[in-house]
């Protein structure tokens, strides 16, 4: 039992990160990121090809992702983020695909369908309860360094202006803001943050392979951050560990249905997915922790 | 030899992705022009073409209709699951933004790919046809199936363009894509136009899964397979025009075949992607679009 609490509270923590990522580019800029479990995939592969086949220590493989999430992000909003907001939410969930697909068929880099298993744990697996906890006190750990530089950074000035774009790109513009400018910095950060949790995901789980990174991945996410607050990196955090609460409890919700098979279980919980975040949609879109109105500074 | 064989080789490709992006143009045109009239991408879009491709096998397969009347019985069931959709999850949402509205038809796609998985399976699904032999034109093989395809195809597009330019109703419809406040200003009633859009729309999404299952089979993610092709042809012809979704989508389909020749026929769908980047890089409004 306590085991299996650690295994979740880790991949809550793996959740907590794509979550303030999502805080970061959605909550706070005003960028829909549909394609997060694209970013989670390349951090997920780059660092486990890095560690795995090019026997980097761990440390670097997570950098690595970090940088080639942060590039991804970069490429793939380069061309969107002048237009109107609905183009990054196309491109975005396309990228997604198009990162699935190609880790479906370039088999000699990814493993293909396949995928890549023996990922390194960074510490040996053979620890047992150790390995986990071990696992717990570092993933815990950067999602607390997370959640503090997004702290001081929505509390800076540029987090001020990230801010004003959300609510109005022009106003932000004619008062000399950078736009563009911000929203690549913002978005690529956001990416690097997210491609850190699927680095993090592989090495924790020994196991990556395209299927893991479906779109579905990407509305836990939002369902997360909808949850506990989309305009605070502390109320995405929240959302994410009661998001894993809420698949748990899902899943032994679905066995008690009489009569459905395994399949139509599984069905049951991931439409019970969608049924939520509409509703959270619906009926409190600001979230357990609403974002607090800042004080102006005094002058 | 080997000049002529690429030729026909090339020429092949073109009819054929010719017959797959006419078909492609049906769901695309509804994808279009639910985002002119109501002004938001519809990320249900893929599911409702999965909606739309099993209500026409039930009616193929299990009440035994032909296929070309389950065609309607595909258009019923997606506009159906179309109109629940937009008023039950999404057009709440319409004070918060297009993008709470784009997030919720996703969140609504979620929903209907698992109603679908919960009532018939993963397993793969095909329709009641006869068995055609291929029809040659010279060294080009067509399927009597794909040329029937194609032919609903056009004849869809063409009833849709004559309700939009000589009905009453069709006219209103431009009416409220061009613009919303003058529309309601001469009397017409957006509520209503928006839930005709959603129905035509998600109709012609679930007509288009259904065409794309006759060549093959269908299965929950017969739909989601699409929705790449279908935002590169929306993006490509400029997003909210309609004759540029055509256009895209016959643009869409001849590169996806002619890239069966170069690469891997798994990539077809990456295609799309790239096409997307390219446009959105180039020119953002499209071929047609007046906005970006």
């Amino acid at each position: 039992m306590t085991a299996y609490l650690v295994f979740l509270l880790v991949i809550g923590g793996i959740y907590a990160l794509l979550a303030q990522s999502l805080a970061l580019a959605w909550g706070m800029t005003g960028l829909v990121n549909l394609g997060l479990a694209g970013f989670f995939a390349i951090g997920a592969y780059a660092s486990a090809m890095l560690v795995k086949w090019g026997g980097v220590p761990l440390p670097v493989g997570l950098v690595a992702a970090v940088v080639a999430g942060a590039v991804a992000g970069l490429v793939v909003t380069g061309a969107t983020l002048r237009l109107r907001d609905d183009y990054l939410a196309i491109v975005t969930l396309g990228f997604a695909e198009a990162v699935r697909i190609i880790a479906s068929n370039e088999i000699w880099l990814t493993g293909g369908t396949d995928g890549i298993s023996g990922i390194p744990g960074g510490v040996p697996r053979d620890w047992g309860p150790a390995f986990h906890v071990t696992w717990l006190v570092g993933v815990s750990a950067l999602v607390l360094l997370v959640w503090f530089a997004l702290r001081r950074l929505a509390a800076s000035p540029w987090g001020r202006a990230l801010r004003a774009i959300r609510e109005d790109q022009v106003v932000a513009a004619v008062a000399g803001k950078p736009v563009a400018r911000m929203k690549a910095e913002a978005f690529a950060i956001a990416a690097g943050i997210a491609a850190l949790a699927g680095a993090l995901y592989g090495h924790y789980g020994s196991y990556i392979a395209p299927e893991l990174f479906a779109p579905l991945v990407t509305i836990y996410v939002f369902l997360a951050v909808t949850a506990g607050g989309n305009g605070r990196p502390s109320g995405a955090v929240l959302g994410a560990y009661l998001l894993i609460g809420f698949l748990e409890a899902t899943r032994f919700a679905a066995e008690l249905v009489p009569g459905v098979s395994a399949l139509q279980a599984a069905a049951l919980r991931e439409a019970s997915v969608g049924v939520a975040l509409i509703l959270l949609l619906h009926l409190r879109p600001q979230g357990i922790l609403p974002e607090r109105n800042q004080k102006a500074p005094v002058a | 030899m080997l000049d002529s064989f690429l030729l026909e080789a090339i020429a092949q490709a073109l009819v054929n992705g010719v017959i797959s992006g006419t078909i492609l143009a049906v769901p695309a045109i509804g994808f279009s022009a639910i985002f002119a009239v109501l002004n938001y991408p519809n990320f249900a879009i893929g599911a409702l073409a999965t909606i739309g491709a099993y209500g026409g096998w039930v009616a193929n397969t299990v009440l035994g209709w032909p296929m070309e009347v389950s065609l309607i019985a595909a258009f019923a069931a997606a506009a159906l699951a179309g109109v629940l959709v937009e008023w039950v999850a999404v057009r709440p949402l319409d004070k918060a933004g297009a993008l709470m509205m784009a997030i919720a038809s996703l969140a609504a796609a979620i929903v209907l790919e698992n109603a679908v998985r919960f009532v018939w399976g993963n397993g793969l699904r095909g329709y009641d046809l006869p068995m055609l032999r291929d029809v040659f034109f010279g060294p080009i093989r067509v399927g009597p199936q794909q040329i029937e395809n194609f032919g609903i195809a056009v004849g869809a597009m063409g009833g849709l363009w004559a309700f939009l330019a000589l009905t009453p109703l069709g006219r209103a419809m431009r009416a409220v894509a061009d613009n919303p406040d003058l529309a309601r200003l001469r009397g017409v009633d957006p509520v209503r136009i928006a839930a005709i859009t959603v129905a035509i729309g998600a109709g012609l999404a679930g007509m288009g899964g259904m065409l794309v299952g006759l060549d093959t089979s269908i299965d929950p993610l017969t739909g989601p397979r699409l929705v790449l092709a279908i935002f590169a042809a929306a993006v490509l012809g400029g997003l909210g025009s309609i004759p540029g979704a055509v256009v895209g989508a016959l643009v869409i389909g001849m590169v996806e075949e002619l890239t069966v020749l170069l690469i891997a026929p798994s990539y077809r769908s990456v295609v799309g992607f790239v096409v997307i980047l390219m446009v959105l890089t180039v020119r953002p409004a499209g071929l047609f679009g007046a906005r970006a």
